[in-house]
């Protein structure tokens, strides 16, 4: 058998060569088809691996809580429209739920910061400094604060990339400088390492990050102090991340007192839910490709059936001579779809270049990231064999069914 | 041990629309292992029909044909098949090579079907080749060879398996006298040193002299039949 097996598949590639324009015209929507999906499935991977970074960016495990009710699309009213959250509640959340690594807390607003004769609107942050290592921030120069310096709402700042490239010369060291804050001076005692974009698009390294008591008494203004603009926790195992999440909520609505009827006033999303948000998307995405995929597979797998019905027409009396010196029904059948799976295969391959090719190319003009998958190159390469099996078995039984006599005799 | 071939009030009936073609009625033969027949008689009279069912092509619509002692009529498609491979090679009046493919491969086709490892197959097709006088010409396609060359590819690749019985339904028809010369003298060739057993439609009085008996058939019946020259011996050769 594997003689005849390798014979035929031989005679296939001949006949394929011999008819190298009709060949190739039945294959497009193969190619087509398989290098769309490869192109597309490895920009998405790209994509999908680049919103992967910038959630890694969040920190490890974290868990973070908004003052406030999250409306089911997920639109938020503007931080700080809710003022339910406070400090004490951190502090109580870390005491009472042993999940908890940690918890912090942060207060944001937008101000004008100052140096020389530079100034730039940034965000200033009042935070914990607990805050800084659920979030993991590093640093180029310098160092954080400490709880101190909270106690004793030091008047010193850390700056991200963003605000040193606009407040300083370029090769100045930040560190040591005294910047002011809405007229208050602050030593700039750390720079923060670049943390790039975060998965909602936001620079993240556009930030000032102060003492959050600094913040309450010297800058923010002293209406609702205690209030926090949002809560942080994180977990020391990511399987935690939901347990801890629903304990959290529990001492909340105890602590705030919320009737068993009510809503929450305030919402909580870990690194895990962010991180299916995203992959809700791409997979709505994937879905198209789907679509895309088995429509163009489907025209490819039509065309194939097309030229198959046609050579078993062209080549009845090849059939009746083989049927004459002794070819089974299964020896016809094997010929044609082994025919018809040379087609669709080398159609899968070229499919596969031309997409690879394609995305290398999307790389290298639009720069988008793209990772190329060995799995969904088995995937197209598993398909196109399939295509070629299905769409080859109604020419393929067409020809085996062929009365011998009738076909030797064939015009 | 029973004859190679035992028709018994063979019919073969057509039916076109509302007609009926009684292709062959009741028709009643014997012929014995070793023997070269040559069957004539007027077009359509009934050779070609009767032919495909000694071929294991086509089945008689009614009464027995047994093969080397195997009911030939009761057997599924896929069976035939088996038995033309083993048993019987086919001359056509139009060779009916594969066409772009070479010689070789051509002779090599019923061997291909029977799932011999491919070095025998080739081995065994050149040999072939060989005994019909085309050593060299392996390599040729049908195109580059002469209608006497073709056919004889197709005398190759129908005694490639060395079959009990060989079937040639004008196998000269398309050929000039001096290439119809050399196929009938291998095939004659064939009949007496092999033992090949071979049966030839013609219509021609000088080709079927070639043969040992001689059968007419008309309106799909024997009309006559009779032997014609001394079958050459069945014993072999230096026994
Ligand atoms: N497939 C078929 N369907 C209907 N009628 C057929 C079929 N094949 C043969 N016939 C009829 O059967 C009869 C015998 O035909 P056959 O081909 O056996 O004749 P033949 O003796 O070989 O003639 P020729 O010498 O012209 O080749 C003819 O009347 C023919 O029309
Ligand atoms: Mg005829």
């Amino acid at each position: 058998m594997s003689a005849f097996v390798w014979l035929t598949i031989l005679t296939a590639l001949r006949i394929l060569a011999r008819n190298r324009m009709r060949a190739g015209l039945t294959m497009l929507g193969i190619v087509i088809g398989v290098a769309a999906v490869i192109a597309m499935v490895s920009i998405g991977e790209g994509a999908k691996r680049a919103v992967q970074a910038q959630i890694a960016t969040m920190g490890t495990n974290v868990i973070v809580i908004f003052p406030g009710v999250t409306s089911a699309s997920g639109v938020r009213g503007s931080q700080g429209s809710a003022m339910t959250l406070t400090v004490s509640d951190a502090l109580d959340l870390k005491k009472r739920i042993p999940l908890l690594a940690d918890t912090g807390w942060a207060k944001r607003d937008v101000m004008q910061i100052i140096y020389g004769n530079r100034n730039w609107n940034g965000p200033i942050n009042g935070i914990s400094p607990s805050y800084l290592t659920i979030r993991d921030w590093s640093f180029t120069s310098g160092g954080p604060f400490t709880q101190t310096d909270l106690e004793s709402a030091a008047r010193v700042a850390l700056i991200g990339q963003t605000i040193v490239g606009n407040l300083f010369e370029p090769g100045e060291e930040p560190v040591g400088a005294v910047i002011r804050i809405k007229n208050v001076p602050f030593h700039v005692i750390g720079v923060l390492a670049p943390k790039g974009q975060s998965a909602q698009g936001a620079d993240q390294d556009d930030v000032i990050f102060i003492p959050f008591s600094t913040a309450e008494r010297k800058v923010f203004g002293t209406s609702f102090i205690g209030s926090v603009g949002a809560m942080f926790g994180s977990t020391d195992q990511v399987e935690d991340l939901p347990m801890a999440a629903e304990q959290i909520r529990e001492v909340l609505r105890s602590r705030h007192r919320i009737q068993a009827e009510q809503e929450d006033d305030f919402t909580i999303r870990t690194q895990v839910d962010i991180g299916k948000v995203q992959e809700g998307t791409s997979e709505t995405l994937t879905m198209m490709l789907f679509a895309i995929a088995s429509v163009s597979l489907l025209v490819g797998g039509i065309g194939i059936m097309n030229i198959l019905l046609v050579s078993v027409t062209e080549r009845t009396r090849e059939i009746g001579v083989r049927m004459a010196v002794g070819a089974k029904r299964r020896h016809i059948v094997m010929q044609f779809l082994i025919e018809a799976m040379t087609l669709s295969l080398v159609g899968g391959l070229l499919g596969i270049v031309l997409g690879i090719a394609g995305a290398k190319l999307t790389t290298l003009i639009a720069g988008w990231p793209t990772i190329i998958s060995g799995n969904v190159i088995l995937l197209a390469f598993f398909f196109s064999l399939v295509v070629g099996l299905f769409f080859g078995l109604y020419p393929a039984n067409k020809a085996a069914r062929l009365n011998p006599i009738e076909a030797l005799r064939y015009e | 041990m029973a004859a190679l071939i035992e028709c018994e009030d063979v019919w073969k009936i057509y039916r076109v629309g509302d007609v009926e073609v009684q292709a062959l009625r009741g028709l009643s033969l014997t012929i014995e292992q070793g023997e070269f027949v040559a069957i004539m008689g007027s077009s359509g009279s009934g050779k070609s029909t009767l032919m495909n069912i000694l071929g294991c092509l086509d089945q008689p619509t009614k009464g027995r044909y047994r093969l080397n002692g195997i009911e030939a009529g009761n057997l599924k498609p896929d069976q035939l098949a088996g038995i033309r491979n083993q048993q019987i090679g086919f001359v056509f009046q139009s060779f009916n090579l594969i066409p772009r493919t070479s010689a070789l491969e051509n002779a090599q086709l019923p061997l291909f079907y029977r799932g011999l490892p491919l070095k025998e197959q080739r081995a065994q097709a050149a040999a072939a080749l060989g005994r019909v006088g085309l050593q060299g010409r392996e390599h040729h396609y049908p195109t580059q060879l002469s209608g006497g060359q073709q056919q004889r590819v197709a005398i190759a690749r129908a005694l490639v398996t060395s079959p009990s019985l060989l079937l040639a339904d004008e196998p000269t028809g398309n050929l000039d006298t001096q290439s119809s010369q050399e196929i009938m003298k291998i095939l004659e060739t064939l009949n007496r040193d092999e033992g090949i057993t071979i049966i030839l439609v013609t219509h021609e009085v000088d080709v079927a002299a070639y043969a040992t008996r001689e059968i007419v058939i008309k309106d799909g019946q024997v009309l006559s039949d009779r032997v014609t020259k001394a079958r050459p011996t069945a014993i072999p050769v230096g026994v």
